[in-house]
Parts: structure tokens; C-alpha cells; sequence
């Protein structure tokens, strides 16, 4: 008994409270009235008198609603692009195979490891000679760029496990070879693609490099940059909208792991099995 | 005939696969490959914001190795990365271990104990803030409660305590990321292996010690180097919680860049900051691929 509690319980409290303390701190200050905010005689990790003014304020006053769609459609639109041609390249690295197929597959994986950080200052000179700046549609494609790594070495882990005699097989039938790619496999991917898409989905809205460099107008923002540039003020009344708009900002993302936490778990373990 | 269309099919593989490759590839050549090369390029260039620059040899770095800022930023990365990495491990692995065992609840516990690495770190670097605020951080108000403290703790005005709450915020976002890799590695141990230790009477220690920690060495050394190459180019948490400040003492290689590059408008010298980690990066991706080719 004495080790269940040295070895499990109170591990698990100390993980528990500094791990998820943030968030009830993001939650509670959400909800407190500024009133109760400033006043340091009031217990700051109660509230007294919940509120939904900040989230009020930050659906009607502010480019909240504009920055949540923009950052949904770029990262629907990222996610879309990313799986489709990672699914393509994956499929001709593992299941067609070319000399040099191995090599094309650690190449690409290698831009996993070339992190967006030293990439904003010569991609802000791209974006400006293609005339992409300030256009969140140009946020699509920059941002395939960190996750065809990931999702084509995903998928690629994903297409090795299905058997090659039912590809053999159907074209022995005399299917060709591309009613083979996909009118067989590609439904047979289903699983690997939802995997790939939730990962996608989830970096593309945690982003925040990219799109603070390259979206100058607050109409153009992101959540994440929008907030951390149209809400910051300085003073203590930025607090409330500002973690209302951290909790409103997460839910997607939340929602979606915990719909398909195995599958995130499995998919980023695997990713990094290779 | 069956056969002959097969070998057909076959056959055209010399252009098929390559072919299925070329998109993925595109993007990655024109919006990653090329500003990697251009960003090296760049750091030789005096270039500013919408100026096309002249080459200028190696006079970016020079500048930057008499700038003290750009020295003290220097010894902040490895400073950052090499204590953060070290105790992201260290909490990572003790998470994943106690999250492997069989308790009531621990399907809820490993999702929930997982959300600081998926929720977006900016949102989350915000709370971090509001938490090592200096007028109302819970901390400070529950030390002079309780007759610690006489003042509130000012956080992020302070050179050290700076440092070090950015380093929480950032081992709080980063352990769930060994915990998640070594919870996989965990399981796929086979559990004959225990149970011999077990018949031997070997303690849970020593278990750890001689069977578990070696069959995860190359998992250890994938996710120490992934681990570290994200870390070593974090923006975000700086950034958002102290700016670089307080009077630059907390910048890091791409905060610095960031401030001189985009927001000074110096891309030439920006790129050069930026183009500093690269031999790093290079040995810690080249280190990363090793292991990840071994464990395959």
C-alpha cells in the first residue's frame, strides 16, 4: 500500500497540479470580474462572482470571430493539401519504389528537423517576391511545409502495413495501376489519413511564427497572433479578454485530441518510431 | 496476359513513383529547401526589409561576435536547452513511468497529462504570463499569506528570475512530449523480460536501472535530439512571456533574430543570427536520422 502511494499517487498529484494549474488559471481568469481581478485582498484562486463580460467583449469587441475562421480555414486548407500530397508521395516512395526511394523518404523527413524558426526571415523574402504577402491564403502553403514531413512519414509507417498481395492481387485482375492507388489503397488508408489530418490540423492551429511575420492586417490575423497583437495593452484589463480568448482559442484543438486521443498518441509515437 | 500487364505496370515504375513524389516535393523545394539555402545567403548580405542587399563577406558575424547581446543570447540557448531538455527528460520519463502502471483512472490521466503539449503554445504562454505577473501572480500572493515574503517576487524584471520562469513554462509544455514517447517505448518492451527480473528478486530500481533504461537508449537519443532542436529554436514562449527582456537578457538565437531581422528591418543580419544554429541543428538532425535509421 505504502508504495502505490510513493509510486503512484503522489507522482501523479505533483504531475497533475503543475501540469494542469495553467489551464484552471487560463479557465478561472476568464470568468473573474475585473473588480475582482485587481483587488489583491480577494482569494485569487476563487472566484466570487462569475462573469462572461471578457468573453462578451471578446466575441463583439474585438476581431475574435474574424481570427477563429481565418485560422479554422487555414488550417482546414493546410490539413487538405499537406495529407493529400504527403499520401501521394508516400504511396510512390513505399508501395511503386524508384531507385532512390529511401533517400527521398529520409530527405523529406529530414525537413521535419529544419525548424520554421530559421526559415521566417528568407520565407518573408519568398512571400514578398511572389507578392504573397499579408494574404492568409499564402498561409496554406507555407504551412504544407512543416507538415508534409511529418504526415508523409506517418503515412508511410501506415501504407508498409498494408499487405502488398491485395494490390499483386488486383492486378492480376487486370486492374491498372492507378485504379490500383485509388480505388483500393487509398480507402484501405482511411485510418492513416484521419491520423495524419488530426496532426495537420492541430500544428497548423498552434502556428504562430509564420503568420505573426507575414499577416500585417488584424482582419488577416490568426487566433494566436491576433490576440498576442491586438489584445496586449499592457494593463491589468488586458487579462480577462486575453485568457478568455486562450480558453475560446483551444477548444478546437481540444475537442479533436480528445475525439481521437488514441489515435494521437499511436500517431505520434509511430511518427517517431520511423 | 494477366502477367504481361502486371510486368507493364511494372515497368512504367521508373517515372510512376518518382511522379507521385514531385508535389510533396515542389512545396518542400520552394518554400523550405530554397529560403534554407537563401537565409545562408542572406547572412552574408547587408539586405534590409523590401532592400535588395550587397554582399558583404562575413561582416554580419563579426558585428555579431563583439555584440554583447549577441554573445549573452549565445550562452542563453545552451543555457535554456541544456536544463530544460535535461529536466524534460528526467519529468518525462518519471510521468511515463508512473502512467504505465495498471490504476483506476489512468486511461483519464494519460490523456488529460498530455493537453500542455497539444493545446497551441502561445494560448498557453499567455497563462504563464498572467501567472509570473508582477503585481498579481498567485505565487507571490500566497508566499506573503502565508509570512514568506514581504514583496512580490518580480518574476520577469529580473535578469535570472526571468531566465528561469521561462524555463518552467517551457519544461511544463515539453515534458508530455517524452512522456508520450516513452509511454510507446514502455510498452513495447516484452513483459517476459520483467518477469525473469521478477523470479531473480531484482528490485523495481535495479530493473529500472539495468533492463528498462537500456532498452530505451535509442528512443532516448531520438527524442533528446528532436527535443532539443525544437527547443533550441523556440520563439514562442519568449517571445510571448518576456519579449526578450528584461534589457535583453532573456533573448534566444531566433528571438534576437526575430528583433532585428523583422522588427529592425535588418534581414541581412537577422539571417545571419538565424544561420548561427545551423551547424548545431545539422549535427542534432544528423544524430536524430541515425537513430531513428537504427531503431527501424
Amino acid at each position: 500500500m505504502r508504495s502505490r502511494l510513493l509510486g503512484t499517487w503522489l507522482p501523479l498529484l505533483f504531475f497533475a497540479v503543475f501540469l494542469l494549474f495553467p489551464f484552471y488559471w487560463m479557465v478561472l481568469t476568464a470568468v473573474r470580474p475585473n473588480q475582482e481581478l485587481v483587488s489583491t485582498a480577494t482569494n485569487p484562486f476563487l472566484v466570487h462572482h462569475p462573469t462572461l463580460d471578457h468573453v462578451r467583449y471578446l466575441l463583439t469587441g474585438t476581431g475574435f470571430p474574424r481570427w477563429f475562421w481565418n485560422t479554422m480555414g487555414i488550417a482546414a486548407g493546410a490539413s487538405v493539401l499537406s495529407v493529400s500530397v504527403s499520401w501521394l508521395a508516400a504511396y510512390g516512395i513505399v508501395r511503386v519504389g524508384f531507385p532512390g526511394a529511401n533517400g527521398a523518404g529520409l530527405a523529406i523527413y529530414l525537413g521535419y528537423l529544419v525548424p520554421p524558426a530559421i526559415l521566417f526571415i528568407p520565407l518573408a523574402d519568398v512571400l514578398l517576391k511572389l507578392g504573397w504577402f499579408d494574404r492568409p491564403a499564402a498561409l496554406v502553403p507555407v504551412y504544407a511545409t512543416f507538415l508534409i514531413p511529418f504526415c508523409t512519414w506517418l503515412l508511410m509507417g501506415y501504407l508498409k502495413s498494408i499487405p502488398r498481395e491485395i494490390e499483386e492481387a488486383a492486378m492480376v485482375d487486370g486492374a491498372g495501376r492507378l485504379r490500383v492507388m485509388l480505388g483500393i489503397v487509398l480507402p484501405l488508408s482511411g485510418p492513416g489519413l484521419i491520423s495524419a489530418f488530426i496532426f495537420a490540423f492541430t500544428l497548423s492551429w498552434n502556428e504562430y511564427l509564420y503568420a505573426l511575420v507575414f499577416m500585417s492586417a488584424p482582419e488577416h490575423k490568426t487566433v494566436p497572433v491576433g490576440l498576442a497583437t491586438e489584445l496586449v495593452r499592457g494593463d491589468i484589463y488586458q487579462w480577462g479578454p486575453l485568457m478568455a480568448g486562450a480558453v475560446l482559442g483551444c477548444i478546437p484543438v481540444v475537442m479533436i485530441y480528445f475525439l481521437f486521443v488514441d489515435r494521437y498518441v499511436q500517431g505520434m509515437s509511430g511518427a517517431l518510431k520511423g | 496476359m494477366a502477367a504481361g500487364r502486371l510486368s507493364l505496370a511494372m515497368g512504367r515504375r521508373t517515372w510512376f513513383g518518382p511522379a507521385l513524389v514531385v508535389p510533396a516535393a515542389a512545396l518542400l523545394g520552394l518554400l523550405l529547401a530554397y529560403p534554407l539555402g537563401l537565409g545562408v545567403w542572406l547572412g552574408f548580405q547587408d539586405a534590409k526589409i523590401g532592400a535588395p542587399g550587397t554582399f558583404i563577406g562575413v561582416e554580419n558575424y563579426q558585428y555579431l561576435l563583439d555584440d554583447p547581446v549577441f554573445r549573452l543570447t549565445a550562452i542563453n540557448t545552451a543555457l535554456y536547452t541544456i536544463v530544460t531538455v535535461v529536466l524534460k527528460l528526467a519529468l518525462g520519463l518519471g510521468l511515463a513511468l508512473v502512467l504505465n502502471q495498471r490504476f483506476a483512472g489512468v486511461r483519464f490521466w494519460r490523456s488529460v497529462l498530455l493537453l500542455p503539449y497539444v493545446v497551441p503554445t502561445v494560448l498557453s504562454a499567455f497563462a504563464w504570463w498572467w501567472i509570473f505577473d508582477p503585481q498579481f501572480s498567485f505565487i507571490s500572493w500566497a508566499l506573503v499569506k502565508l509570512g514568506l515574503l514581504r514583496h512580490n517576487i518580480d518574476f520577469l524584471g529580473d535578469s535570472w528570475l526571468a531566465r528561469g520562469s521561462l524555463m518552467v513554462a517551457n519544461i511544463w509544455r515539453g515534458t508530455p512530449f517524452f512522456t508520450i514517447g516513452y509511454l510507446a517505448g514502455l510498452q513495447s518492451i516484452p513483459t517476459d523480460v520483467y518477469e525473469a527480473a521478477q523470479i531473480d528478486g531484482a528490485r523495481a530500481f535495479r530493473v529500472f536501472r539495468e533492463i528498462t533504461w537500456p532498452l530505451l537508449t535509442p528512443l532516448t537519443v531520438i527524442l533528446t535530439t528532436v527535443s532539443a532542436i525544437f527547443t533550441f529554436t523556440d520563439f514562442q514562449l519568449v517571445w510571448t512571456i518576456t519579449r526578450g527582456g528584461p534589457a535583453n537578457a532573456t533573448h534566444l538565437f531566433v528571438t534576437l533574430a526575430y528583433q532585428r531581422g523583422i522588427v529592425g528591418g535588418s534581414m541581412g543580419e537577422g539571417a545571419a543570427i538565424a544561420g548561427v544554429t545551423l551547424p548545431a541543428l545539422a549535427v542534432l538532425a544528423y544524430a536524430a536520422m541515425r537513430a531513428i535509421r537504427e531503431r527501424s
